[in-house]
């Protein structure tokens, strides 16, 4: 019975609940006024609000795990969100384009995924709220087959996990 | 009939659930008919060791008998001619029908086409079910036998008992062990570029049975036969963690390889099948391990702020060659197998990644990038001697056929509709094809000869 109450009272469930509630009504009618919903339509604290108004990904020069001014601008964006939103532990995923091979960008993911993490920790955010994890280049996002497309996939990825407490 | 004074061959029993009980005798009979001495060395001899073989001209018949005698006989002539060493000759040619494939042959009747070699043979069944296969190479010129066996197996293992076949002619012509009685371990790739979805499967090294060990629900990546056992190395997703795997091939039993505080991948056995040598992330860096099977012992080989992975071992076990970007760009490093005395052996302009020791324990095959292509390559294990067989696009990740002769990689093609496929090219960089799959497939990694 305890752990029933203590569930029902949990803010993150309320949290999910109402984000279910917004998304049925968003998918049903639209809102007299999207500014209810946060900028973009996005609810704030979300993985979308994350997504769209912060940056989610960082991006990466051939065979390097520096991250530039823009990515570092990104990464700084995403410590003040993490801070105001601190319930979220996050993975960030490290990735590789396809001009390399399997075990080599196997390793530059994850380098660049620590990298990533580094650069969030040195901003504040606790280190054991992030997982890194790397996939190589076993996940690209652009499948093209210039520059354009490799660039999108030498990438560092955060998201958000389920909230705590 | 005097018996031949080989050898008994025995293949061992295995007891395989998934593939299939094999129990394949072969029982050396007959060598000899008609009173001639058996010589002791057949006149005709390919010299393999130069750099490009003029093929040997071979004529292969039908083996008589039940259907499958043909079968036999065209994954005999099939494994000759990939080899790139030889070239049986059109059947529409043959001037002598064999009827008697035990008979002495008229060898005028072959000369004339310019057959080096004959190959006769006879499949029937044994009262109990079991298929019999017989089958005689001769000398054309020399007018005589150069081998004669027979074996005897389960009717499903008809193509292992052609590749057997194979193997033996190519040993006695080329003076070399054959390859083609053995499998690649590989994955097979399915669905949309960004989302694909891979499966751990295994074949025949000519492509036949092909069968999936794994379900496609994890991401799976650069299996590795053990050189002992009927048992790979891989690396696998499985649960959200990536990390090095053990499994069975014909129990399906699978394991993780140690208990690492990351990532570990690019495995690879040592030659005695007793240990695995692996990387493990650390942060930015990845170093390289060896773990005991046995023991369950690690040792940390390489120590060092950069990425050190894809390790592989010399045959004899006594040293290691990975590559490592610790001087910049990825280069090819060997080091003694307890992480003593690094060195580097590649200098050339590019990158070079994927170091696979040769069994023959000469030469080092690797992938090299450099002008915005990927190329295969061999370079001697003090680094001299580079040579690249092929480039292109993007050629990755070479593997050994057992006796060092050939070798398989996968090529990848650009492109949303593009994806990897399997190819084999010989030492010499000639002979290059594509080994047919049902989908795309890369991370090929050959098995020893089967047992």
């Amino acid at each position: 019975m305890l752990t029933a109450k203590s569930f029902l009272m949990s803010p993150s469930v309320v949290a999910v609940v109402l984000g279910l509630a917004l998304v049925g009504c968003a998918e049903k009618k639209l809102p007299d006024n999207s500014g209810q919903l946060g900028l973009n339509g996005a609810t704030p604290g979300s993985q979308q609000d994350f997504t769209v108004n912060v940056g989610d990904r960082v991006f990466f020069e051939t065979d390097s795990s520096s991250l530039t001014i823009t990515a570092r601008g990104v990464l700084d964006r995403q410590a003040q969100w993490l801070a105001k939103y601190p319930t979220y532990p996050v993975t960030v995923e490290g990735h590789a384009d396809e001009r390399g091979t399997r075990e080599y960008n196997l390793a530059l993911g994850a380098r660049r995924a620590a990298a990533t993490r580094d650069y969030l920790v040195s901003k504040g955010v606790t280190g054991s709220r992030i997982r890194t994890i790397s996939y190589g280049k076993e996940r690209p996002v652009a499948v093209c087959n210039d520059i354009s497309c490799w660039s999108q996939n030498r990438r560092a990825v955060t998201l958000l996990a389920a909230p705590t407490g | 009939m005097r018996v031949n004074g080989n050898p008994e061959l025995r293949f061992a029993k295995r007891s395989a659930r998934s593939i299939g009980r094999l129990c394949l005798a072969a029982i050396l009979v007959f060598g000899l008919v008609f009173g001639i001495v058996m010589p002791s060395h057949a006149e005709v001899r390919l010299d393999i060791t130069k750099g490009n073989v003029e093929p040997l001209p071979i004529a292969i018949n039908d083996f008589a008998g039940e259907k499958v005698a043909r079968d036999i006989a065209a994954v005999v002539e099939a494994d000759l001619r990939n080899s790139g060493l030889f070239r049986p000759i059109e059947k529409a040619a043959f001037i002598e029908k064999i009827s008697d494939p035990n008979a002495l042959p008229r060898f005028e009747d072959w000369r004339v086409i310019n057959a080096q070699a004959l190959v006769n043979g006879r499949v029937s069944r044994t009262s109990d079910g079991r298929l019999k296969a017989e089958f005689r190479l001769w000398d054309v010129f020399g007018a005589e036998q150069i081998i004669g066996q027979q074996f005897s197996t389960d009717p499903k293992h008809w193509r292992r008992v052609a590749h057997i076949i194979a193997d033996l002619i190519y040993e006695k012509l080329t003076g070399e062990k054959g390859y083609f009685d053995s499998r690649v371990v590989f994955v097979d790739e399915t669905g949309p570029k960004d989302k694909r979805v891979k499966r751990l499967a295994i074949m025949d090294q000519d492509g036949a049975n092909i069968r999936t060990l794994t379900r496609g629900s994890d991401l799976v990546l650069t299996p590795r036969f053990s050189p002992t056992r009927q048992e790979i190395t891989y690396m696998s997703y499985d649960g959200g963690q990536p990390r090095v795997y053990l499994l069975q091939i014909e129990t399906g039993k699978r394991e993780t390889v140690g208990n690492f505080p990351g990532m570990t991948f690019a495995p690879r056995f040592s030659p005695d099948g007793q240990k695995i040598v692996l990387s493990l992330q650390q942060g930015g860096d990845a170093n390289i391990y060896l773990m005991d099977l046995r023991s369950r012992n690690t040792t940390r080989l390489t120590n060092s702020a950069s990425i050190d992975t894809a390790p592989s071992f010399s045959p004899d076990g006594r040293q290691i060659v990975f590559e490592s970007d610790r001087g910049g760009r990825q280069q090819l490093y060997v080091m003694n197998s307890d992480g003593s005395n690094p060195q580097r052996i590649s200098f050339g302009t590019g990158s070079y990644s994927t170091p696979v020791w040769s069994p023959r324990g000469d030469v080092i095959a690797f992938t090299k990038q450099t002008g915005g292509k990927f190329l295969i390559g061999v370079m001697k294990a003090d680094g001299s001697g580079e040579r690249i067989l092929t480039e292109g696009y993007h050629n990755e990740g070479p593997t050994w056929s057992p006796n060092g002769r050939v070798m398989m990689f996968f090529r990848d093609s650009p492109g949303a509709t593009g994806g990897p496929k399997l190819y084999s090219i010989d030492l010499t960089g000639y002979h290059e094809r594509q080994i047919a799959t049902p989908s795309f497939a890369s991370d090929p990694a050959w098995s020893p000869l089967l047992d």
